[in-house]
């Protein structure tokens, strides 16, 4: 594969080579999802802290017309993967095969559940789906984490392009900690998204969870900062070398910490783009410390699968930029169109779940 | 069970169930399409009520498809890592076209469709239905071209050897327009049209068996049976030029097809039968030269017959043969039972003819099956091979998966989907039971929000004849 890459003599569009782009590409679409799927999750996260029935009805609706449309995001995101990076694709998900799956079944009864659960009346029929609905929304996130994890901290990759570890090391402390701390992050963003949504009782009790939510995320991402410091090292090589790098874990911490002030004034829209802003800059962090590695060998650093050494060809990658280049906007401008039909406070009728 | 054969029983059964799922949405799209059409045009409040209905079933539908599809674009990654590499730059190209341009707009516009009645006009509406019509088939394009890509690659050079040998792509559009995407895209497509207006055929013959929802189930039977008819007779077509295409481009595959193995002699057409894989003897009921005639247009041409073939080149005769003939065979009762309904509704004594309708009640099933013998003949044809000729199904595994792991995936599966499948079948007969609302709801809802913008005398002022059928309804009450 080196070969043809050198024959077209490394096709470049503004100084960066396309497969450069096309981590870009694939980078921009995963944070989407983390930032649009994220409060779905979170929303779910959080379901079971709403007792009353009308709350949770209300709770659903408010993801109710967009959250299959946000889904999308992580098919298009395994979509360009595949296509940018078959070597990755083909690695990662065959190394990470069970927490794959049950990420896989959790991502079917998170959808089931919204779903079925307002098709009919009965009380136990509802709460079965509220918890199944929160577990798997809980699972989705928490699996996403533990994978992230694993790849910050770099897996037992051969010469082979193979995986050679077994998959009971994915459950490790650190990779723990990053899944409980993605769970966090997404229940804060989802409880701003509700306050945002809501009125009446479910908006007066979402003024308290909120807290809640935003005290446990900054603990764990504070201790999430810390462990990495003492884990990972690795991850701050490039942070040594470009200081102005440091720039994106300070601005996080910023807006951490200005998530509490629009609280407290109940500016929910700003303290929402925040949250969002935050999950960006975390997979930015990650981005930014393993770069050009995109999956890192812990047996040896020349077996690394890097941007340049996994990507697909030239040929392929400039066809699929120009895809991006037309499609992305297309996606971007129906998504808000949606937003914008469905935009103010959530009003149950007879559509509604 | 070695970790190939359970890969592929676990491929082969999330595929299936998955593609129970959106030959429905696609061809249910189009019948959306022409009665939400039939109420802009009418502004007879019938039809929003059908759309409605429809629409409901739908969501479910897709709901179920949107879920079992995503398994299926991780399971390439997951039990296929080396057939990923290989075929990533190629593959991967075509899916990630169809997440940006197909499942993005389906996807984005569903929302709009279920939730966006009482907040868009009714144009914006119908608009949105069209976009979802449309983007399930662009769905259908992008894996439809794929797949054939590895029935029939084109466009590609193979670079590299051993472990990091893979196809790259040389040419976009000779890769799309490979020498088997139109014709088996065209089948595919005319399929769903047939999976989606058969149900609305079964379920509408079904109320007017039982004498509910007469008038509605008459103008629904009417537009199903329209789509149906066309696409039954387009399947002759389409059916005629792959099978075609198949002799050109994969003799293996037709001569499995038929059970045809004399490596070069006239060959048969079987209208049933059953194929002896030892003696390589066919027993059953057959046009001498049928085959080499619809090939050569000539009862006496030679056809390549599986001989020629080395035997670990050539795919499971029998199950092949036994697919594509009952495939065949659903296919052309598809064909009467439309043809008979049409003709009966022409001479009107369509409604009267009870039996029929009965027949069409369970009817639903058949396009259903045509279309899983169908991809079960394509695919298995294509055997021992993931990549025609290219990639061997035994090389494509991942090598870091184990037969334990992929024995609790398929468990897991196995499990999740059966209670999947319960409950789509019960929650599908629930809203059939219920049927459309009989009114009942479009004037709650024009009660219940008065900023609706479709049942809103002051919105909707381009839909007079709607509004002013949903008031009568509110002072009816």
């Amino acid at each position: 594969m080196y070969q043809t890459f050198n024959s077209v003599a490394m096709t470049t569009i503004l100084g960066l080579d396309l497969a450069v782009w096309w981590f870009l590409v694939v980078g921009a679409v995963f944070t989407g999802y983390a930032v649009l799927d994220g409060f779905d999750l979170g929303a779910g996260a959080i379901h079971m802290l709403f007792r009353k029935e009308a709350s949770r009805r209300v709770a659903l609706n408010a993801i109710g017309p967009v959250w299959d449309g946000n889904e999308v995001w992580l098919v298009i995101g395994g979509g360009t993967l595949f296509a940018g990076f078959p070597v990755v694709y083909g690695t990662v998900f065959s190394a990470f095969y069970v927490p794959f799956m049950l990420f896989l079944v959790a991502l079917i009864f998170r959808a089931i559940s919204i779903e079925f659960r307002s098709k009919e009346p009965m009380a136990w029929w509802r709460k079965m789906w509220d918890w199944s609905y929160s577990v798997a929304s809980i699972v989705v996130a928490l699996s996403l984490g533990v994978v992230l994890g694993n790849l910050i901290q770099g897996l037992p990759i051969g010469a082979d392009r193979e995986f050679h570890g077994t998959w009971l090391s994915f459950l490790n402390p650190y990779a723990l900690l990053v899944g409980l701390t993605t769970v966090a992050l997404f229940a804060q963003h989802g409880a701003v998204y509700l306050l945002l949504k809501t009125e009446n009782r479910i908006y007066a009790r979402l003024t308290l969870i909120v807290r809640q939510t935003l005290r446990v995320f900054t603990g764990l991402y504070l201790l999430l900062s810390v462990a990495t410091l003492w884990y990972v090292p690795h991850m701050l090589a490039v942070f040594r070398q470009q200081p102005w790098l440091f720039a994106v874990p300070l601005l996080t911490l910023a807006l951490v910490l200005a998530i509490g002030r629009f609280l407290k004034r109940r500016r929910y829209f700003p303290a929402f783009v925040c949250s969002g802003s935050i999950a960006a800059l975390l997979l930015l962090t990650v981005a930014a410390g393993l770069f050009p590695v995109l999956v890192r060998s812990t047996l040896n650093p020349a077996w690394n699968l890097t941007v340049q050494n996994s990507a697909s060809s030239p040929k392929s990658l400039s066809i699929m930029l120009t895809m991006a280049a037309i499609g992305i906007p297309l996606v971007a401008t129906y998504t808000s169109f949606v937003f914008w039909v469905f935009r103010g406070k959530v009003r149950l009728d007879s559509a509604s779940y | 069970m070695s970790v190939e054969t359970l890969a592929r029983i676990q491929f082969a059964f999330t595929i299936a169930f998955h593609y129970i799922y959106p030959p429905l949405s696609i061809g249910l799209g189009v019948v959306l399409v022409l009665m939400e059409g039939m109420f802009l045009k009418t502004r007879n409040p019938m039809y929003e009520r059908l759309t409605r209905f429809w629409i409901r079933i739908f969501a479910l539908i897709f709901g179920i498809g949107v879920a079992t599809g995503i398994v299926m674009e991780f399971e390439f990654g997951t039990n296929w890592a080396t057939y990923s590499r290989y075929v990533g730059d190629i593959f991967g190209s075509a899916l990630a076209a169809e997440g940006i341009f197909a499942f993005a707009l389906e996807s984005g516009f569903l929302g709009v469709l279920l939730f966006g009645w009482n907040r868009v006009t009714p144009r914006v509406h119908f608009f949105s239905t069209v976009m979802v019509a449309l983007g399930s088939m662009f769905s259908a394009i992008w894996i439809v071209v794929a797949n054939s890509w590895q029935q029939t690659p084109a466009g590609f050079h193979i670079v590299g050897t051993g472990l990091t040998a893979r196809a790259e792509i040389t040419d976009f559009w000779a890769m799309v327009f490979n020498p088997s995407s139109v014709d088996r895209l065209s089948h595919a497509i005319v399929g769903a049209f047939l999976a989606g207006s058969f149900l609305v055929l079964s379920v509408s013959a079904w109320y007017l068996l039982k004498g509910r929802f007469v008038a509605s189930s008459q103008a629904a039977f009417k537009i199903a049976l329209l789509v149906a008819t066309l696409a039954g007779l387009g399947q002759l077509f389409t059916g005629h030029h792959s099978a075609n295409g198949v002799a050109v481009n994969q003799p293996a595959k037709l001569a499995a097809f038929e059970g045809h193995y004399a490596a070069s002699a006239p060959a048969n057409l079987y209208l049933l039968g059953w194929v002896n894989n030892k003696t390589h003897k066919v027993t059953g009921l057959s046009i001498p030269g049928g085959l080499s005639f619809l090939v050569h247009q000539d009862l006496k041409a030679p056809v390549r017959g599986l001989d020629s073939f080395r035997p670990e080149d050539r795919p499971p005769v029998n199950f092949v043969f036994q697919t594509y003939h009952l495939m065949v065979a659903i296919g052309v009762t598809l064909i009467g039972l439309t043809l008979l309904a049409s003709f009966l509704l022409w001479r009107g004594r369509l409604w009267r003819t009870r039996w029929l309708l009965g027949v069409f009640v369970g009817a639903v099933l058949l396009p259903q099956l045509a279309n899983q013998l169908g991809w079960y003949s394509a695919e298995v044809g294509r055997q021992p091979w993931v990549v025609y000729g290219l990639l061997r199904t035994s090389a494509a595994l991942s090598k870091a998966v184990t037969a334990g792991q992929v024995w609790f995936s398929l468990i897991l599966f196995t499990l999740v989907y059966a209670l999947l499948f319960a409950l789509f079948l019960y929650l599908l007969n629930k809203k059939i039971q219920h049927g459309p609302d009989e009114g009942e709801e479009l004037s709650e809802s024009s009660h219940l929000s008065p900023a609706s913008k479709r049942n809103n005398p002051v919105i909707s002022h381009d839909a007079p004849t709607a509004s002013g059928a949903a008031l009568s309804h509110v002072s009816d009450l």
